[in-house]
């Protein structure tokens, strides 16, 4: 189990990566949202995956999921929805007022 | 434990909430601002003495023991850097309704500012790796929000690239994190050093180190993950620009000062001998882009990557002299960069262009602001008796200890070309025929003279009052080398 979700996330990252390595910025944004997919399925998998146990200590009972890696999860979703939904209005009204999305014309001059 | 170590986050954060509601009213929200920031300044203030006189103070967060809760960790450099950030806090809300018009203001300056205030002392006070990730996050999200601020042309184009470039790096931050809770187990930082100690560093945490170090290298701009950095921090208004060039990057220096005294410093060879070379080169490349630009903003922007090489370098050779050069530079290159930032972007308002062929013979018409630059510039390069002297100072003596002499002759050789394009705006800038068709703004001049002084003044005295501080300096470097007072302050409660 551990080693598909590994694999999986090493086809998110790698993934994300080509998409973030494109000149159209929605494509870019999209590389961006898989590359965090990416990272949070690779905590989930590092903390070990037990699956049908409760992540909560109770006195005698020694089968439980370790909480933190879902306590990391969580944070980390968070910010990276509010990172990207940032990031969607940033890219419109960046070829919006630029007139492009595409990231070679968006390079810019030396003196401006 | 003591409650006391949370008040330089909370108090930033709950004025910041403040603060939105009442956005439009500007005057009420200036004064209140000013008052905070003031206010945030001498209780950081009390907190530094009271850690001086007591030693480190801990919090943990809603009483979960150290390793398993998130625990504050109040220790010297960590307040003495809180301290440094407030200053320049100061500084920047008084220059602020200055150099930003009114609407810009009014669509929540002082909100992501003081959140940005709250994002760099948490990062500063955080004894766990995740949380630190946290008030990166935090101090990203508004710096986000004060790069995109009047929504120009420019300024979208060039923060979709520093979005972009943070948002992976933070990704990468995150997966990091990830890959070192599965070999300790733990993502307390005491705990974590603790850990990596027992193992001797082996093989994978040495390549878990140098992955978290390419995450705040990103961060802090060293070479060759720098070329981010110089558009992206000129676009904003000067305000900002003198916030992100303090703050900013000098977070990331921290965060790499901490990782590799405290938990990677097992395997000195391997990553501390990269560090070295990645210093020298940060520093050359660094002021070679300064050198190549007659853009005045562009030239202080530069600046900040030598001076990020310098702080690397004193990581590098990790002896006591040189890594209390660090934290000695860090204290003075923060305050001496707000200046310069402030004062490039006092000229560039002033004088109505940041081109330097275009500016002649300012000094006519603004002697306290040239002189003010002059000082700072000087500052910067390190001329005794100014507070770079003194960093640099100790650097260098770290590098010949260690023998290290081609990197001792690179950074001496960089501090003169600093001087030379600091030197090259004074003199392209300030000097010359006075142009008696220039009017000058006289009373907006008078505006930027006090931020800029009061920084200016707090530089001044890191250099001449250097007996005062230098001790303190010391104490931490000292502590820095041995983690296991940090290690039994934070676990041993």
């Amino acid at each position: 189990m551990e080693m598909i979700t590994s694999l999986l996330a090493g086809i998110l990252f790698a993934t994300g990566i080509y998409n973030l390595l494109q000149k159209q910025l929605l494509r870019i944004v999209i590389g961006t949202a898989l590359i965090s997919h990416g990272a949070h399925l690779f905590i989930l998998t590092m903390g070990k995956l037990k699956r049908g146990n409760p992540p909560i200590i109770v006195e005698g009972v020694e089968n439980y999921v370790d909480p933190l890696p879902q306590a990391l999860i969580l944070t980390s979703i968070v910010i990276s929805f509010g990172v990207t939904s940032f990031l969607l209005v940033l890219a419109y009204r960046a070829a919006k007022t630029n007139d492009t999305d595409n990231m070679d014309e968006l390079r810019g001059n030396e003196n401006e | 434990m003591s409650n006391l170590a949370v008040l330089p986050i909370l108090l930033p954060l709950l004025a910041g909430i403040i603060v939105a509601f009442f956005n439009t009213k500007l005057t009420a929200v200036r004064l209140f601002s000013r008052v905070v920031a003031i206010l945030n300044l001498i209780v950081v203030s009390y907190i530094g003495w009271d850690v001086y006189q007591n030693g480190t103070i801990i919090l943990e967060t809603g009483g979960w023991k150290a390793p398993y809760g998130i625990v504050l960790v109040g220790d010297m450099l960590a307040m003495l850097l809180v301290i440094t950030t407030n200053i320049i806090a100061v500084a920047c809300v008084f220059f602020a309704s200055k150099s930003l018009s009114d609407k810009k203001e009014s669509y929540y300056f002082y909100t992501f500012f003081f959140l940005l205030i709250t994002g760099v002392s948490g990062a500063f006070l955080t004894g766990d790796l995740f949380n630190l990730f946290v008030f990166f996050e935090v101090l990203l999200m508004a710096s986000y929000g004060l790069i995109v601020l009047g929504g120009e042309k420019v300024q979208l184009r060039e923060s979709l690239k520093y979005v972009l470039l943070n948002l992976f790096s933070s990704m990468l931050f995150v997966t990091v994190i990830s890959f070192l809770y599965s070999v300790v187990g733990t993502v307390n930082m005491a705990q974590v050093a603790e850990r990596v100690q027992e193992v001797e560093q082996k093989g994978i945490l040495t390549t878990i180190g140098i992955l978290l170090f390419f995450v705040f290298a990103t961060k802090a701009a060293v070479f060759p993950l720098y070329y981010w950095l110089p558009k992206s921090y000129i676009v904003p208004n000067p305000v900002v620009s003198a916030l992100f060039g303090a703050l900013l990057t000098k977070v990331g220096i921290y965060s790499i000062l901490r990782t590799f005294t405290i938990i990677f410093h097992h395997e000195v060879d391997i990553t501390h001998q990269l560090f070295l070379w990645l210093a020298a080169l940060t520093m050359l490349f660094g002021v070679i882009g300064a050198l190549s630009t007659h853009n005045i903003k562009l030239i202080v922007a530069y600046n900040i990557i030598p001076a990020v090489g310098f702080m690397l370098m004193g990581i590098a050779l990790f002896t006591e002299t040189s890594v209390a050069g660090t934290v000695y530079y860090l204290i003075h290159d923060m305050i001496v960069k707000g200046a310069l930032f402030l004062l490039v972007g006092a000229i560039a308002i002033l004088a109505g262009t940041s081109d330097l062929r275009k500016m002649n013979g300012l000094i006519h018409h603004y002697p306290v602001i040239g002189w003010l630059f002059f000082i700072a510039s000087i500052t910067l390069a390190g001329i005794p008796p100014f507070s770079g002297f003194i960093g640099k100072i100790l650097l260098m003596q770290g590098g010949l200890e260690e023998d290290q002499y081609a990197v001792v002759i690179i950074g001496l050789l960089t501090s003169l070309l600093i001087l030379f394009s600091m030197i090259r705006i004074f003199i392209q800038g300030f000097w010359g025929e006075k142009d008696e068709t220039f009017t000058p703004n006289k009373k907006g001049a008078r505006g930027f003279t006090w931020p800029i002084a009061f920084l200016v003044f707090f530089s001044i005295y890191l250099g001449a009052g250097a007996e005062t501080v230098y001790p303190i300096v010391e104490e931490i470097s000292k502590s820095l080398l041995d983690p296991t007072q940090y290690i039994e302050s934070v676990l041993k409660e």
